[in-house]
């Protein structure tokens, strides 16, 4: 690149960045964050998660404050004359009872725990193994890949249901197990996307430029290429929050997850499928209440997303587009509409 | 050449996952004490005799390696032995029981999730910000914040149960075969088809609909405008094309969480598939019924991941087929 296009370029980001007032620096994060706050839905999606983490939190509190235990079976006053779950609001109880008389409003703030946890921690593990291996395979390729590939092939092959009543009929079913089961599960997903997006961006200009510059794999990979996939990794940890729920609440419903008294929105869901003919409630609200949350990280996933896609920006728009026709050679361009003309 | 050597090393690897995945299927089930399983089968009152007996009948008195060769030796032939439950039928029988009941869920459901997520996407995303865009964006939304089983059951709630009290109950549950005409056999697919699609169909829309306004913001989508094509040319000839290549990605990791997602639709609507009958395999240690399921699956997935793998080469030139 000749001094020229480098000057160029410093007037085209210079003159997009002006600002009034005192010139601050500003780094990618902060500009994201600053975006994030003037996005609606993401602000009222952070207000509801916080409001569900608080509730979870409390669930000892209320299970104290109503009197009801998350598994306490209350057969004189939780039923009714006909042996069957009180509708909302009878006898105290906010949402109604199920087929034991247990209090289902108190054994929905219990299952809030189990699902903020289960997609917090296990997000955390897929996310850390994930990146690293999709960048190690993505970017050396050769004998690597190609074991570590089908290792992952053979981990999205196993059908996790199957691997996940295995180990709970060896192990007996624990939130442990669940926890393994999601994160081994999830990574796998994880360093698809990143080793496909480290195929691709391993042959741009930038990194044969770091590599003719002399940097070491390492640093390509961590340095020059890990930023350049961070967008994409958080969006898809945050979207892998609410997947992780989904798949806790779906092993529950299946009897592979946690197991009775201990309330879990899945197994609450399950024993309700027996009653939706004459209890609607004991459906809808914890229905509701896993569609809220999960609805509510998707949406701050969302949110994440357009915060830290610059395109959303046109500023940013504009100072790209302008750098990338310049480093663009003459050549390219006639490759660029010579393969055009042949296809069109 | 490629694309042959291609598929050569592809179906050699595909085989060495098939040989890792029953291998860990079947330690995996070792790893319990396969006393148990005589145990269960011999019944809680059998002398030590008849639970010897048992035992030397299903083989389970030889050392684990053996068992485990004579194991590969019989799926390498072909042969997935008997059941222990179900009055000893053969396994194989159990899979042509179930083939058509799983097969009539995953087709409808898998053609309804790809046409409904990728023509949605498509749409939205060439009327970005219309009326349009935003109802599906909505929608994709809800459809994605939704477990399988939530979606099925709430379809029971809601329209199964209002229908079936007003009279109308073509849409049932449970499964009738096709040998019952196909009116009654749509019938109970129906929801189990729409349960199973739009969690999926959801993903791919938002997917397409993303890739698809991305590269219709490349130069090349600008060059062929300019060049006078018409703009229905420059969207499916040239844009969708490239923004299918993430979709093709995504399909092969959807493979896997697909027999997930047969399973719970399978629980919900009360189709006794090779779901269904996979978790009571697994719960009573049926071994040879285990070990075939989970084959059968593993093919599928291999399969539909080469073809995935395929797909991407033919899709994006950029991609090599190593």
């Amino acid at each position: 690149m000749s001094i020229t296009e480098f000057e160029i370029q410093a007037q085209s980001v210079g003159a997009a960045d002006i600002a009034p007032g005192p010139i601050e620096g500003r780094s990618q994060w902060r500009l994201t964050w600053s975006r994030l706050r003037r996005d609606k839905m993401a602000v009222a999606s952070i207000i509801v998660i916080i409001v569900i983490a608080i509730l979870a939190i409390l669930a000892p509190l209320f299970a104290s404050l109503t009197g009801h235990g998350q598994a306490q079976v209350f057969p004189n006053t939780g039923l009714s004359a006909s042996g069957g779950p009180e509708p909302p609001g009878t006898h105290g109880f906010l949402l109604g009872t199920d087929e034991l008389g247990r209090d289902l409003f108190v054994r929905i703030l219990y299952g809030a725990r189990i699902s903020l946890f289960v997609g917090l921690s296990t997000t955390a593990i897929a996310t850390v193994a994930g990146v690293t291996i999709g960048l190690i395979t993505g970017f050396f390729g050769g004998l690597v890949d190609a074991v570590l590939a089908r290792f992952i092939d053979t981990v999205l092959a196993f059908p996790f249901v199957v691997l996940a009543l295995s180990l709970a009929v060896v192990f007996g079913p624990s939130l442990t197990i669940v926890v393994a089961v999601i994160s081994f599960f999830s990574w796998a997903g994880i360093s698809r996307v990143v080793r496909g997006q480290a195929l691709s961006i391993k042959e741009k200009e930038y990194i044969e430029a770091a590599r003719s510059l002399g940097a070491s794999p390492w640093r390509i990979m961590f340095v020059d290429m890990l930023p350049n996939l961070m967008a994409p990794v958080l969006v898809l940890a945050t979207l892998s929050i609410p997947a992780a729920i989904v798949f806790e609440a779906t092993l529950s419903y299946l009897g592979l997850g946690i197991q009775p008294p201990v309330a879990s929105w899945g197994n609450i869901l399950s024993d309700a499928q027996s009653y939706y003919q004459i209890a609607w409630w004991y459906l809808v609200f914890p229905a509701a209440a896993l569609l809220i949350t999960t609805l509510a990280f998707n949406l701050l996933g969302d949110g994440v997303r357009d915060a830290l896609d610059p395109r959303t920006e046109r500023v940013f728009a504009a100072g790209r587009r302008r750098k990338r026709i310049l480093t663009r050679t003459p050549a390219d361009l006639v490759e660029m509409l010579a393969t055009d003309t042949e296809e069109g | 050449m490629a694309m042959t050597r291609f598929l050569i090393r592809r179906i050699l690897s595909g085989i060495v996952v098939l040989w890792i995945v029953t291998t860990s299927a079947f330690f995996l089930f070792f790893a319990r004490n396969p006393q148990i399983v005589a145990r269960a089968l011999a019944g809680r009152a059998a002398t030590s005799a008849i639970l010897a007996e048992v035992t030397r009948n299903l083989g389970l008195n030889q050392p684990i390696l053996v068992q485990y060769w004579q194991f590969l030796y019989r799926i390498v032939h072909g042969n997935f032995g008997k059941s222990y439950y179900n009055g000893g039928i053969p396994v194989s029988s159990i899979l042509a029981r179930d083939l058509p009941r799983t097969a009539s869920v995953v087709v409808g459901g898998v053609v309804l999730w790809l046409v409904v997520g990728i023509s949605v996407g498509i749409i939205s995303a060439t009327r970005a910000r219309s009326v349009f865009d935003r109802v599906s964006t909505v929608g994709v939304l809800a459809g994605i914040s939704m477990p399988t089983f939530v979606l099925g059951e709430l379809l029971l709630l809601f329209i199964y149960v209002p229908l079936n009290q007003h009279g109308f109950t073509w849409i049932n549950t449970g499964y009738a075969g096709l040998s019952q005409g196909i009116g009654p056999w749509a019938g109970d697919m129906i929801l189990p088809w729409i349960t199973l699609a739009t969690v999926q169909a959801a993903v791919y829309t938002r997917l397409t609909r993303g890739t698809l306004i991305d590269t219709l913001g490349e130069d090349y989508i600008r060059t062929a405008r300019s060049k006078g094509l018409t703009e229905r040319r420059v969207v499916y000839r040239h844009a969708v094309r490239a923004a299918m290549t993430p979709v093709v990605s995504q399909l092969g990791i959807d493979i896997g969480a697909l027999l997930g997602g047969v399973v719970v639709v399978e629980n919900v609507f009360g189709i006794s598939g090779l779901g269904q009958d996979a978790i009571g395999a697994v719960s009573n240690g049926d071994l040879p019924t285990i070990i075939a399921f989970v084959l059968l699956a593993s093919v599928f997935v291999v399969v539909a991941n080469i073809i995935v793998d395929m797909l991407y080469a033919v899709l994006d030139p950029r991609v090599r087929i190593t």
